[in-house]
């Protein structure tokens, strides 16, 4: 142990870790630990010249193992690793004490922050001492890409990965491709006709030759990790010939990345009672509207409406609901169709009630200035009731402007119903081990620098699924997760984590509980040897099988039980 | 008074200005009561004259604005406690102050002789009292104690709570005001010694389900006194339960077309809309028809946050007037209700609007003892002697 040579560096993260941890004292704390031969502070780790200190060090003063007291692990532990292999040393011979999120982001007490910050670095060279080489394993990556979801986002994506010259299968749970978009009639700002974009889109990744379309289908199963998913995909039988055996209608891909395309659901308004949707005829969504408008006929019967509502953020910015967001696409999609109906219905009046409005984007809010040109008017009272007077019905509500309760008889209220998190999230993050933010939708790696990629490596997000959006930011998102995916791909070979679980066989009593354990299926009983051994490319170093083995012959590779023990030993001395 | 502690402690930095809650306000469209331009005055300055602003006292505590702020803010509670601060500084309207202080002095806001509580039991069979020990604890409530027109419900319910088999006990005439409306006149101190006094009481029975006549006592002992294991109950969520496991029939028909009127304190307040109308599904040859604003659409009689007492500021019509001529509107010839509050303040809009010949107002208690034929129900629709306490404006 004496023979180590740590060196620990102490991350100010601007302010975020200084302002509530004493750096400086930490820094000098650590050099008192057994193993540091140094120890320092800097403001920003991450940044080059940080990074560039780390790499001089170990080559400078001989350092074998680094600690690095800063963020979380899953943000910079990359770069880290690969700071210390640029100068020589095996990219495992990093260890992290996280006193950001874990120190000083939750508390407030700067002494007693500094105090624990003590203890998790002393707690990270503990373990740092012990850690061993380990070698990264190369994994051929599999050239081809699963998108799940048919909607615009999975054919954009689609599209992108087969014109890169690699396999795409398209799972579509419905029968036919285009998803929402399907019931859309124009854009905005542009006004193009959606179907005309769509037909184009359709017909192009229908006729790539690299790509498969399986409609009618879904996703039963992932497994594997990036470069070597196994993705089950079951069809329903509708396109399955006459006599053909029913257990033929499932089928395993085996692909390199995963995106998921599974779009969201529109808001129910049944959910606000006090709206009056279902019940009265004239109460109708965007959504119902949009169709009517693609399908040319108003559902008047002749007699257009001569007083038209649109009501803004309906199921949006809402706790009540349970949707505290903006759906991002309402405001948008009322200036629209509030400037279509001026076209179709030069003489009737056109409201939008809203409480805030919200055009941004190019050519946004130009299309809102137009619209309101156009003789759209727009009153900042959003609607608190709608009720029935005679054939017609009543908005009841405030004009905040003018502090003045509203009631205004109308022939048509048109609902800009938000976006939700699709029903059948959950089920698919289960199967995907996607996380979830707060609002239902999936979480993405990084708000800001990883916007596509997710906490799995190879799963990407595309669209709706990841939050509200519009076509053209649903199509710049899918060509991201797109490009995404192919990484690995054009790479041909990705680097697996060396941390996985490995068999001691003079151990090994053959008794299976791993193999019971195993949510990935990597461990298997050798039928000649008479001991189990762990597949390395299944292996997801999760250490349930370690932690399952009665006679301790399963190790899990930079956990060891040596290296927690002395890292608990050290948080609690 | 200083803004400040007030934007705080309800948290109005929340609101987004959106108007859904004075947009909601039944009262809003009659009188100067705008409770988001309040929010707002209060977010810009940091003083206010909370007595410039008499149409607080105009406030139902119907809680629609609450149901629909989409932002979590309470408009209501900030109303109950900007009242607090009216009756912090002891100006208040007289009849406010007649109400609290009946309470105070009597236990019951309209000031009548605490030993008349029972009065209610008229020539029925005396309930066994409570204190002795019971399963079910029946709290009668200050206005069906005392107001004749309202006693038919307590008379009622005492013996389908006999005839179903439980064994129930009420607290006599130690049994106190719950305080729900003290509490929504703003006498938080008044309030809070109501919940120490009338919980210790409550607690003492040992019974292990509480019954109430009114919504508004069921909104005070359920969410605002910390009762513990007792179960606090609506009578319409007993006899729906009690229906249910079959301890209650109902065998003779009532050939009534009945619309429901879903009073604030059970509906908005609790979300109870199903049991009320599950006891009337059940009655034989009753058919119900709703309004067209139900359940959670509800329009609020007026009644309550205080407002049997408080005259408040609306000139106009009153929100009774507009809901009856919409029971009306339905075709049914009784209009029932599950609030005491609602049944006087409806009953005079039929009245004042002459559609007596058209349409009844009942206590769903009421159709309840038609439905099984019993005595007290010769009571129903005989006139009246009014209450001998201080003249109530309505």
């Amino acid at each position: 142990m004496s023979l180590s040579r740590v060196g620990v560096y102490v991350c100010h993260c601007g302010t975020n870790i200084a302002a509530n941890v004493d750096v400086a004292r930490l820094a000098e704390f650590a050099r008192s630990l057994p193993g540091a031969v140094l120890a320092r502070d800097y403001p920003y780790m991450c940044s080059d010249r940080g990074q560039a200190l780390i790499r001089e060090d170990v080559s400078e003063q001989a350092l074998d193992r680094v600690v690095v007291a800063a963020c979380s692990p899953r943000m910079h532990e990359p770069t880290f690793r690969d700071a210390v292999r640029q100068a020589g040393l095996n990219p495992y011979m990093v260890e992290m004490a996280n006193i950001r999120e874990q120190c000083a982001w939750v508390h407030d007490d700067r002494a007693r922050a500094t105090e624990k910050a003590t203890r998790l670095v002393a707690s990270a060279v503990a373990r740092a001492v012990l850690l061993e080489p380990l070698e990264e394993r190369q994994v051929d990556v599999e050239p081809g890409v699963v998108v799940i979801g048919g909607g615009i986002a999975g054919l954009a994506a689609t599209l992108t990965v087969a014109e890169a010259g690699y396999s795409a299968y398209l799972v579509e749970r419905s029968g036919s491709l285009g998803g929402r978009v399907r019931e859309l009639d124009r854009t905005y700002p542009t006004l193009d006709k959606v179907q005309v974009v769509l037909r184009e889109l359709v017909s192009r990744v229908a006729a790539h030759p690299n790509v498969t379309i399986l409609l009618r289908s879904s996703v039963t199963s992932v497994d594997g990790c990036v470069g070597d998913f196994t993705v089950e995909v079951k069809t329903r039988g509708a396109n399955l010939g006459e006599g053909v055996d029913a257990s033929r209608d499932s089928q395993t891909l085996v692909v390199g990345s995963v995106i998921v395309a599974t779009g969201f659901d529109p808001f129910d308004p049944r959910r606000k009672p006090e709206l009056g949707y279902g019940q009265y005829p004239s109460v109708i969504t965007t959504l119902e509207l949009e169709q009517r408008l693609a399908a040319g006929d108003l559902g008047d019967n002749g007699a257009a409406p001569r007083r038209v509502a649109f009501l803004q953020c309906v199921g949006s910015r809402d706790v009540q609901v349970g949707n505290p967001y903006c759906s991002r696409v309402c405001c948008m999609v009322v200036a629209k169709q509030a400037r279509q109906l001026r076209g179709l219905m030069p003489d009737a009046e056109i409201t939008v009630y809203y409480s805030d409005v919200r055009t941004f984007g190019k050519g946004a809010e130009e299309f809102y200035d137009e619209t309101r040109a156009q003789g759209v008017l727009y009153r900042r009272a959003s609607v608190s009731e709608i009720v029935r007077s005679q054939n017609r019905v009543r908005l009841v509500g405030e004009d905040t402007l003018l502090s003045r309760a509203i009631g205004v008889e109308v022939d048509l209220v048109v609902l800009a119903t938000g976006m939700e998190a699709g029903a059948d999230s959950a089920s698919l993050s289960a199967m995907l081990r996607l996380q979830r933010s707060p609002d239902g939708f999936f979480l993405e790696a990084h708000p800001k620098l990883r916007p596509v990629d997710t906490a799995t490596a190879g799963v990407y997000l595309a669209g709706c699924c990841q939050g509200p959006k519009g076509i053209a930011d649903t199509i710049a998102h899918a060509k991201a997760a797109a490009s995404s995916a192919l990484i690995p791909l054009l790479r041909g070979s990705v680097q697996a984590d060396a941390a996985t679980a490995i068999v001691n066989p003079a151990l090994c009593a053959n008794c299976g509980l791993c193999v019971e354990e195993c949510p990935y299926g990597a461990p298997a009983l050798d039928p000649f040897r008479g001991v189990a051994t762990v597949n390395a490319l299944l292996c997801q170093g999760c250490g349930a099988c370690a932690v399952v083995c009665p006679a301790k012959a399963i190790s899990l590779q930079h956990a060891t039980a040596c290296q927690v023990l002395a890292q608990v030993d050290a948080l609690m001395a | 008074m200083r803004t400040q502690p007030l934007v705080e402690q309800m948290e109005l930095m929340g609101c987004i200005q959106c108007g859904r809650c004075t947009g909601g306000c039944p009262l809003a469209r009659k009188t100067a009561l705008n409770i988001r331009s309040l929010i707002y005055d209060m977010l810009v300055a940091p003083e206010m004259d909370v007595h410039a602003h008499q149409e607080l006292w105009d406030c139902t505590c119907c809680f629609t604005c609450v149901e629909r702020c989409p932002k979590d803010v309470r408009p209501a509670e900030l109303i109950i406690a900007l009242r607090g601060e009216m009756v912090e500084s002891g100006r208040i309207p007289e009849t406010v102050g007649a109400a609290l202080m009946g309470v105070f002095r009597q236990g019951n806001p309209s000031g009548i002789a605490r030993e008349d509580r029972s009065a209610w039991v008229g020539d029925g069979p005396q309930p066994k009292a409570a204190q002795e020990g019971c399963e079910l604890l029946y709290f009668v409530g200050c206005s069906p104690s005392y107001d004749p027109r309202l006693q038919t419900v307590p008379r009622t319910l005492a013996r389908v709570f006999s005839q179903a088999g439980t064994d129930f006990g009420t607290l006599g005439t130690e049994e106190n005001c719950c305080g729900s409306e003290v509490q929504r006149m703003g006498e938080a101190g008044l309030f809070e010694m109501l919940v120490e006094e009338n919980g210790e009481l409550i607690r003492r029975t040992g019974a292990s389900r509480l019954v109430t006549t009114s919504p508004h006592c069921y909104t005070a002992l359920k969410n605002e006194y910390a009762l513990g294991k007792v179960e606090v109950l609506h009578y319409t969520q007993l006899l729906a339960d009690l229906l249910a496991h079959g301890q209650l029939a109902f065998d003779r028909e009532v050939p009534r077309i009945v619309t429901y009127h879903d009073p604030c304190f059970l509906g908005k307040h609790n979300q109870i809309y199903e049991e009320p109308r599950a006891v009337l599904n059940a009655i034989p040859g009753l058919q119900l028809v709703e309004m067209d604003r139900n359940r959670e659409r509800s329009l609020c009689c007026e009644g309550g946050g205080g407002r049997m007492w408080a005259e408040g500021t609306n000139p106009e019509e009153r929100l009774s007037a507009q809901r009856v001529e919409e029971a009306a509107a339905t075709g049914a010839d009784v209009l029932a209700v599950a609030c005491p509050f609602c049944l006087l303040t409806l009953e005079d809009a039929v009245k004042v609007a002459g559609l007596e010949d058209q349409l009844r107002v009942m206590d769903v208690a009421e159709l309840v003892a038609d439905a099984l034929d019993l005595p007290v129900t010769n009571q129903i629709g005989a006139p009246l002697a009014r209450s001998t306490g201080p003249e109530r404006e309505c």
